[in-house]
């Protein structure tokens, strides 16, 4: 089934060979596909040389791209792919192993800075500031829980296909990405949350209460017992 | 439903993947949890930010090397 995509009408032109209409196309992406690549990379000429990959991927695929998915998101698929390989290639310079033995100790952190946040994302993305803030946040996560916030929350890829690129178990990709978001909330909460209106964790977790249908206390000090971050 | 029980499942709950009997309880307990339901909020917002944010300018050097190439390889198609 065909979704809509308002690119659609410039991939037609693209199509029947209006250079124009895929220059256009390239112009509206470029920037998303190139910050994808960068975020993944931490450098900037692996992060060109991927983006040149991936525009001159969907060119040459182009006919047979099929519009099931939205051109953006195909491009990131294409994008996170190229980024990746590069990340193998430096593998064992100076890349955590994706899939790391050694790191199932502990649970999930719980939220500590809770606040609503005093501006929209939109209102934030317009300053410069945020988006140093963003980067800063990001840099900070290990790779593992980086690469899968950005296959999953950015560049849209299922469970199935995260956990396929990475070469971890669909478990593994759950957890991790549960970990990154709490982490990146944490983080940029204490940057945007209104400290006016800061809040306690609510504490009704202390006091007797019925079982639950979930069943029994998931509550360590400080931390949610959640499945092993090692692959299970 | 705990806000620790709450949070272990928040993805599903995010991603709109989780079964519709916890989902139920689990709108119940954000009614009467302000603090679960920042943190849900504030989580909503993390991903929009990274989705939305395009904080890396191309350079301009780069982006006329990459169209260059494009219409190169255009016209060999």
């Amino acid at each position: 089934m065909s979704i809509v995509d308002s690119d659609s009408p410039l991939l037609s032109r693209a199509r029947e060979g209006d250079l124009t209409a895929f220059e256009e196309l390239v112009t509206r992406h470029e920037k998303r596909v190139y910050a994808v690549a960068r975020r993944m990379l931490r450098n900037d000429h692996d992060a060109q040389d991927v983006t040149q990959e991936t525009f001159l991927s969907a060119l040459d695929h182009l006919p047979r791209f099929r519009e099931e998915t939205r051109f953006g998101s195909w491009l990131l698929t294409i994008a996170t792919h190229a980024a990746l390989k590069v990340i193998r290639r430096r593998k064992g310079l100076e890349l955590v192993p994706l899939e790391d033995a050694a790191d199932a100790i502990g649970g999930v952190p719980t939220p500590e800075w809770i606040a609503p946040w005093s501006r929209s994302p939109v209102e934030l993305l317009e300053t410069r500031e945020t988006l140093r803030h963003l980067v800063a946040a990001l840099d900070e996560l290990a790779d593992k829980y980086r690469l899968v916030f950005l296959l999953r929350d950015v560049a849209r890829m299922s469970v199935r296909d995260t956990a396929a690129a990475l070469g971890i178990s669909e478990a593994n990709v759950k957890v991790r990405l549960l970990r990154a978001r709490l982490q990146l909330r944490e983080r940029l909460t204490r940057l945007f949350g209104d400290s006016t209106r800061r809040m306690e964790p609510h504490r009704h977790d202390e006091q007797p209460e019925p079982p639950s249908v979930l069943g029994g206390a998931l509550v360590t000090s400080g931390t949610v017992a959640a499945p092993s971050d090692r692959d299970i | 439903m705990k806000c620790t029980e709450l949070l272990a499942i928040l993805n599903e709950y995010v991603d709109g993947e989780i079964d519709p009997g916890i989902c139920d309880e689990y709108r119940e307990h954000l009614d009467r949890c302000d603090p679960c339901q920042v943190v849900v909020d504030n989580i909503r917002k993390t991903i929009t930010l990274y989705r939305d944010a395009e904080e890396f300018e191309l350079p301009t050097d780069f982006r006329d090397r990459l169209h260059s190439a494009l219409r190169d390889r255009w016209r060999r198609r």
